[in-house]
């Protein structure tokens, strides 16, 4: 195409490695026209990365580069440093993932975005510094002047990726590459930051390269979609054509895969089995092989090119994706099935029946200490400030929030099983305040939790036999009793016996995550407590783990305390929900009440910025972007804690914002079952 | 398994594994060598003294007509028997108060740690120093306690360290929560899990205390005549150096090779069993 | 053993919106006060271990006893009480008259009747001035010479340094400082004249004006400073090449080169500046190790400083002499310590409250 700003052939990506050469990009073609947002799109270790680091020219030393990097008709591979700095920054940037470690701690942010602008016209200091503060401001940072003189880690994540921003667009590029800039940012910081990406790329008319493992962010962002997998591209299609009919199995399974928010979510996610391979030992044919449901004898033995499909902009590198084009292999939703039908639960929720959890007025507050010999508190930070409600037998309760809300700090405190500092806590009928050491052991056979990391949450020096048989021989199993139990757990979560010789290094994520929760219902509880059980996990795996978590409640009757921050994941697995927000409750009620009809204006901003894997639903949503940064956990604020972010608040009059600002709202009913702390709640439907 | 990992890893290093060998050669040296020796070391032959090497004498003699070989190598068994000893003391010390300090937290890690602080103002060799007079006629294993009283504590820092880290790490957490006793994960997941650490510290500590050991004992505050090590050859050989050089060269040049050979094996083993470190070529 | 000490740093508060500019150097002085008045009660406590353990330990009564004739014991204990240094006397008193004293400035006498400060007046000078070179110039060829090492990582250069390094690291002070005067004689005699001078800081009588007088004091000066300097360009060279790759692969030097900075420039700007800050308070640190050190080069070189007044009092049973240094060592540690701390203050803006 005459017409692309970047023009990508063959381009292939070699690490060394300690057990041999990791190929990390195999050979991948794309165009990037001028103004143009291309998504690429991937798992862990497919090589979206080393793509992004390979066209900007910052790949490290030892790694090596093949194909041609044709950046506005100029070939990059094998240009020395001297002039590739000359073309990074001015014709090509990059936005990084991690913005603090991305940001050098010991300049100001001022500073480092005058070094962006300056690196390429030879200006003057001022004058670099002007635009510099300039550009902070075209980027959204409030009293940028000010700020410009604030050094990495006194701002705020969203504030330190808008500053990646600046830093990106400051010698006007024609292309700007982003690698994952909002994953490390919660969903409403995400949206602001997505906003003003989209207007960098307006204003300065730049083509960006948008690469993210999240296929619904992509969805309302992309103008076209490419897939990748094992280091190839297996799907590029403009965005519609490919959310609607995937002309390839992964990008099949991957839409399957997705958790929603909207209405259509609430079916059972499609799990793809296995886990990607491992890029050191590929198998000849397609990588995908192993884990496709239209797999045939060609496809082991020959990899597909990625080629045109119906003659439209589509391509697929699949030996069946004519097939899949036609419609003769039946509709893509449906190549694979979810695992689990329709509630066939043990336990229905609304059954009468006793409370597995109930906490009332709980509150945790953390001294903030000055002095070095003789401290004194100057303050608390309000991590849980006063929250009440009830997990009954059966049911899965989500605490959903965003990082910073408390809904992690509820959990350590109900583990402590303790007096807590403020309120009352009743596990299993069991106050917490009236346990002795020996009772607190014993509940804890009936209560435990899988945490969120699989990686650090199983000691490596242990194999996994040894790690699931803990529990119970701190309880007091029988010896003899143990391996049996092993295998029967190990079974239950869907691996084989023989992995419990195995150690932790040489599980994948999923697995080592099947493993944690093995170990967890090992002493048959009825309360299990889950801390962000699948979002270290890839998408295709995630599915497998939520839909394993649901056989398991329904077929052992566990009750279950979800924490999470991803709402659309929690769609697929709780029963009621719990909004949480700078250590308050805000809205509670069934999920159907919660997600269709929200009452609380957060809860309203939170679900308008999730996104949906649909591009026409996407592009029609009014989303509802909050302003402003979250408010310090130990600021002191009378009235409602949300005001300041608040969009109600902000289009109400002088009389209507008193009661705001005067008095913190409780909950209180806003429809059958559904609380909200608002005073001007109204159920709304979701825009 | 993983321990042929290590293996296999800490084998891959050719420059640790020549440091193993010549290590491993000079304890033999050290315990093999008198045997092979005409002379014992407290033998005088006074029809030589002051001899360059020869066939006779295979170090040459001193000024009292004592064998240079016999002497350096009883001085290298005192310097490296001590080394090795003081090396374990610390290290078990180390990880077992470390660990529980660590874990334990409250008013016991913060005694621990002042007291460490304290000590650590003033340097190990001036207290230890002050302190030699008090052992002149006793044994030498009090130097080796000594030593370890002070290498120790650097050390427990470390473990402390790791340990207050690991203490919130989301396995040991899990621990906690499913009821299993606090003595029982310190044994079971804090002390294997600060292992590398301790080995590799175990090997800096034995170089440390060569060095710690010869440089006292070069002063006359460590090992005391009639006992021998490389610090009191050296020192003996220190007036006489410029001018009759195989009384330094020899217990000079063994040190420098006993301690070079440490450093790469302790740098050969932090690599293997931990290669993500990634400090060292 | 610096690293130890380095562990237990306090820090500055770190607050959200912090201030910039004038109140933030009000912060960091009442920091630095703090950590100063922190400093202060150990280094006491401690000098006052050393006086305890020096009076338990050292037997300055043996100095009478071993003379012949032996005087009267009345008389030695007259003799040690004007000394305070009294084994008869409880250890309690001792201290308080020594620590009354030390707080006017005057830290008793030696054996010899001597005041210990003027021995000590004259002697500081000497030690510091080793110091401070071995520090200043150590330090600075040290932090270059890690820098270089870790950039050109795993080539030959990186190789060769690593060799010497760790040569020089497996090389006591006391074995490098006679090897370097073997080898000075063996070069004044291949050149015929006395290049290299390695007794004393200087010539007593030498003639001449301040020009012959200053050649001949460095070349007193060489050998003992650059056996210092050697042993600190080892350590803090390995030091600083492993602080430098841990941030060569720093996610920021990343972006700078995103910028369009070259790989040099993203190196120095932001590479180096950054690894700079452990480095400083490491090299601060390592004082009280060139301090053992610099005790060895004056015993061997002949340099009356207070290295050499230790060993010297030691085998004289000198308890308040022995004291004296300690508290010297420990002050120096003070410094060390305080010196650090504005380091890590004035580079690092992210330091905060433990």
């Amino acid at each position: 195409m005459s017409d692309s700003v970047l023009r990508v052939r063959d381009l292939a990506v070699t690490f060394p490695g300690r057990s041999g050469d990791v190929q990390a990009v195999r050979g991948i073609d794309f165009d990037l026209a001028r103004g143009e947002v291309l998504g690429l799109v991937g798992e862990s270790g497919c090589g979206k990365s080393a793509t992004a680091l390979a066209v900007t020219g910052l790949l490290p030393d030892s790694a090596r580069v093949a194909g041609s990097v044709r950046l506005g008709g100029r070939e990059l591979i094998g240009l020395d440093d001297d002039a590739l700095s000359g073309v990074r920054g001015s014709r090509i940037s990059i936005v990084f993932q991690d913005p603090l470690s991305a940001l050098t701690p010991v300049y100001t942010i001022g500073r480092q975005v005058a070094e962006a602008v300056a690196a390429h016209a030879g200006i003057a200091r001022e004058a670099a510094l002007e635009r510099a503060v300039e550009l902070l401001d075209v980027v959204g940072i409030p009293d940028a002047r000010t700020r410009a003189g604030a050094y990495p880690h006194e701002i705020s994540g969203g504030q330190r990726q808008r500053v990646m921003i600046a830093i990106a667009i400051a010698a006007e590029p024609d292309v700007i590459v982003a690698d994952e800039p909002t994953t490390a940012l919660d969903v409403t910081v995400q949206a602001q930051v997505l906003d003003v990406l989209r207007r960098a790329g307006e204003l300065t008319g730049a083509a960006i390269l948008m690469i993210s493992h999240d296929l619904a962010l992509l969805a309302g962002f992309a103008d076209r979609m490419a897939v990748m997998y094992a280091g190839r591209i297996v799907e590029s299609a403009p965005v519609d054509e490919l959310f609607e009919s995937p002309r390839m199995p992964y990008t099949a399974g991957l839409l399957g895969a997705v958790p929603r928010v909207d209405a259509a979510g609430g079916r059972a996610l499609a799990a793809i089995d296995g886990a990607p391979p491992a890029l050191t030992d590929l198998p000849p044919g397609c990588p995908f092989a192993p884990r496709c449901p239209l797999v045939i004898d060609v496809c082991h033995g020959t990899e597909p090119d990625l080629d045109p499909v119906g003659g439209g902009a589509s391509l697929a590198a699949c030996h069946r994706a004519q097939e899949l084009a036609s419609g003769e292999l039946g509709p893509a939703g449906e190549l694979f099935t979810p695992a689990r039908g329709p509630e066939a639960r043990a336990v229905q929720p609304g059954d009468a029946r006793g409370l597995a959890l109930e906490v009332t007025g709980l509150r945790r507050h953390h001294p903030l200490l000055k002095g070095a010999i003789f401290k004194r508190q100057v303050g608390s930070v309000r991590a849980v400030d006063g929250i009440s409600f009830e997990l009954r037998d059966g049911e899965t309760l989500a605490l959903v929030g965003e990082s910073g809300c408390g809904k992690t700090t509820t959990l350590m405190e109900l583990l402590e099983l303790a007096r807590p500092q403020d309120g009352r806590i009743v596990v299993l009928g069991k106050p917490t305040e009236e346990l002795s050491a020996a009772d607190r052991r014993n509940l804890r056979r009936e209560l435990s939790i899988v945490f969120q990391d699989p990686f650090a949450s199983l000691d490596p020096r242990l194999p996994v036999g040894d790690i699931i048989v803990e529990p119970l021989r701190a309880h007091g199993t029988a010896r003899a009793a143990e391996t049996a139990r092993v295998s029967e757990l190990l079974e239950l979560v869907g691996l084989e016996p023989a992995f419990a010789q195995r150690y932790p290094q040489q599980l994948s994520g999923g697995q080592r995550q099947r493993v944690a929760i093995a170990r967890a219902i090992a002493l048959e509880p009825r309360l299990v407590l889950l801390d962000e059980p699948v979002s270290a996990l890839d998408v295709s795996i995630q599915a497998g783990i939520v839909n394993l978590l649901a056989e398991l409640r329904d077929r052992l009757g566990l009750s279950y305390l979800l924490v999470a921050h991803d709402l659309a994941i929690v769609r697929h697995v709780a029963d009621r929900v719990a909004v949480m927000h700078l250590g308050r409750i805000v809205e509670t009620g069934s999920i159907a009440d919660v997600y269709s009809a929200p009452a609380h204006p957060y809860t309203q901003a939170l679900l308008s910025a999730i996104p949906i894997p649909d591009p026409r639903a996407e592009r029609a949503r009014q989303r509802i972007i909050l302003r402003g940064e979250p408010p310090s956990p130990s600021a002191q604020l009378g009235g409602c804690s949300f005001r300041s972010r608040c969009p109600l608040f902000a289009a109400l009059g002088e009389e209507a914002r008193r009661p705001c600002v005067e008095r913190d709202p409780q909950l209180s009913a806003v429809g059958a079952g559904q609380q909200a702390a608002c005073h001007h709640a109204r159920g709304a439907p979701v825009g | 398994m993983r321990s042929s990992v290590v293996i296999g890893h800490f084998r891959a290093q050719r420059l640790a594994l020549a440091g193993l060998v010549v290590l491993a050669a000079l304890f033999v040296l050290a315990f093999a060598g008198p045997l092979l020796s005409p002379w014992d070391y407290d033998e005088r032959d006074f029809g030589a003294f002051l001899q360059p090497p020869s066939g006779d004498h295979w170090f040459g003699t001193t000024q009292t007509g004592g064998d240079v070989f016999a002497l350096t190598m009883r001085g290298m068994q005192k310097s490296l028997v001590i080394a090795l000893l003081v090396a374990i003391l610390a290290t078990g010390l180390a990880a077992i108060v470390g660990a529980a300090a660590g874990y334990l937290g409250g008013w016991v890690d913060r005694l621990l740690m002042w007291w460490v602080d304290l000590l650590l103002v003033i340097p190990a060799f001036l207290i230890i120093a002050i302190l030699s007079p008090s052992f002149a006629g006793k044994s030498w294993l009090l130097l080796v306690i000594l030593i370890a009283a002070f290498l120790w504590m650097v050390t427990a820092r470390i473990v402390r360290g790791m340990t207050v880290s690991l203490r919130e790490r989301e396995f040991v957490r899990a621990a906690r929560y499913m009821g299993v006793r606090d003595r029982t994960i310190i044994a079971r997941h804090i002390l294997p899990n600060v292992a590398s650490l301790l080995i590799v510290d175990a090997t800096i500590n034995i170089s440390a205390a060569i060095i710690a050991e010869t440089g006292l004992s070069y002063f006359g505050f460590g090992v005391q005549p009639p006992d021998v090590s490389l610090g009191t050859l050296i020192a003996d050989g220190t007036t006489a150096a410029t001018t009759h050089a195989w009384l330094f060269a020899f217990p000079a040049g063994l040190l420098v090779l006993a301690v070079l050979a440490v450093n790469l094996v302790g740098d050969g083993l932090r690599e293997a069993l931990d290669p993500s470190a990634g400090s060292s070529s | 053993m610096p690293q130890a000490v380095r562990a237990g740093r306090a820090r500055l508060p770190l607050r959200e919106n912090p201030p910039l500019g004038e109140s933030a150097r009000r912060d960091m002085t009442k920091f630095l006060l703090r950590r100063l008045a922190n400093w202060v009660v150990l280094v006491v406590l401690a000098t006052s271990l050393a006086y305890v353990l020096a009076a338990t330990a050292l037997n300055p009564r043996a100095n009478y006893e071993n003379r012949r004739p032996a005087p009267a014991p009345a008389i030695v204990d007259q003799r040690l009480d004007e000394l305070n240094a009294n084994d008869k006397t409880p250890m309690l008193d001792r201290y308080a008259t020594w620590a009354k004293g030390v707080v006017q400035g005057d830290f008793g006498q030696t054996v010899n009747g001597e005041p210990v400060s003027d021995e000590i007046g004259r002697r500081i000078l000497v030690s510091l001035r080793l110091l401070l070179i071995a520090t200043v110039l150590g330090g600075a060829l040290g932090v270059a010479a890690g820098a270089w090492s870790a950039v050109r990582r795993n080539r030959p250069g990186d190789h060769a340094l690593t060799v010497i390094s760790f040569t020089l690291l497996a090389t006591p002070p006391f074995v490098l400082a006679i090897l370097l005067e073997i080898l000075a004689v063996r070069f004044n005699d291949l050149v015929g004249a006395s290049f290299f001078e390695y007794t004393g800081e200087f010539t007593p009588g030498q003639e001449g004006g301040f020009l012959s007088q200053g050649v001949d004091r460095v070349q007193h000066l060489v050998l003992p400073s650059l056996t210092l300097i050697l042993a600190e360009v080892a350590i803090v060279s390995r030091y600083q090449r492993s602080a430098m790759l841990d941030v060569l692969g720093a996610d920021y030097v990343r972006t700078a080169r995103a910028k369009g900075l070259t790989r040099s420039v993203a190196l120095r700007r932001h590479a180096l500046r950054t690894a700079l800050i452990p480095s400083a308070t490491f090299i601060a640190y390592n004082l009280s190790l060139l301090l053992v050190g610099s005790t060895f080069v004056e015993e061997i070189f002949g340099w009356h400083g207070m290295g050499e007044l230790f060993i010297e009092s030691i085998t004289q049973s000198d308890v308040n002499s022995v004291a004296a240094v300690s508290a010297f060592a420990a002050v120096l540690v003070l410094l060390a310590g305080l010196l650090s701390d504005l380091a890590y203050a004035v580079l690092d803006p992210r330091v905060r409250i433990s």
